[in-house]
């Protein structure tokens, strides 16, 4: 899966699931932006074939029900929607 | 996918359009207005890519069918706007929310997940074990706003909502 990579801290590995047409899911990408920590993100509605289904495949094992935004902390903490308390508490923010 | 951005003209052309069907049938838009702009944009890029205005907010897998409950108004938005005061993606709000007595807070997806949409039967069909021997006529209801009507087929479009006859299922 192709992630978009944003520079900033370290505050352990941050993947976002996320639709480009998705208001939400824009509220959560400029979050962690201004929360200034290092991110990857994935439009999964830009994504076509084999690369949309593997990156669904990936999202359903944090969030069975394939929804976004879904935020996933260290490969085990998800945030399913734009939560900015859980998110920033989460990052130790 | 190469999409072509909608002019700022365009989607204010819509979010008036909206804004003034919403409030014709009892609906109310969010009235923050550059959310509701994003929103409306999020809409015509997926009427480009798709044909149609799918929920932004969702995955649409681009086959009508399968998209049909996330069509806005999305099958969903009556019961979000009683039980949390907004749609999931939350163009439609409720009147507390409209007056600011009520702050907007995350919708939980309602629409049944992947793999439950997967075992799900489609099309109209008659509910099982009903006796329909002594009505008249089918009943078929509107999935949008849950509008009744006893007569052959469903109306061509809903009378109260808009919504077309492809949203409404046989209720009895």
């Amino acid at each position: 899966m192709v992630l978009e990579r944003v520079g900033g801290e370290d505050r352990g590995k941050i993947t976002l699931y996320a639709l480009s047409t998705c208001v939400w899911c824009n509220k959560t990408k400029k979050l962690l932006a201004d929360l200034g920590v290092e991110y990857s993100y994935v439009y999964v509605d830009l994504l076509k074939g084999e690369d949309r289904k593997s990156a669904l495949d990936e999202l359903k094992q944090h969030n069975p029900k394939a929804t976004f935004p879904t935020t996933v902390i260290d490969d085990g903490k998800c945030i399913i929607g734009f939560k900015e308390k859980e998110i920033k508490e989460a990052l130790r923010l | 996918m190469t999409d072509i951005e909608p002019s700022p003209e365009e989607v204010e052309v819509l979010r008036q359009q909206l804004g003034d069907e919403a409030e014709e049938m009892g609906y109310h838009l969010n009235p923050d207005i550059g959310f509701t702009r994003n929103l409306v944009r999020g809409l015509l890029l997926n009427e480009g890519r798709y044909g149609y205005h799918s929920c932004p907010c969702r995955l649409a897998s681009g086959e009508r069918d399968d998209d049909l409950d996330i069509i806005c108004p999305c099958d969903y938005r009556d019961q979000d706007l009683n039980d949390y005061a907004a749609c999931y993606c939350a163009l439609y709000v409720s009147d507390e929310v409209l007056s600011g007595e009520r702050d907007l807070s995350p919708v939980p997806e309602r629409r049944p997940s992947p793999d439950e949409r997967e075992k799900t039967v489609k099309g109209f069909s008659a509910p099982a074990g009903e006796s329909l021997s002594s009505l008249t006529y089918p009943v078929w209801r509107c999935k949008v706003c849950g509008y009744l009507a006893a007569r052959d087929d469903p109306p061509g479009v809903c009378p109260i909502c808009k919504a077309k006859a492809e949203r409404f299922e046989r209720f009895i």
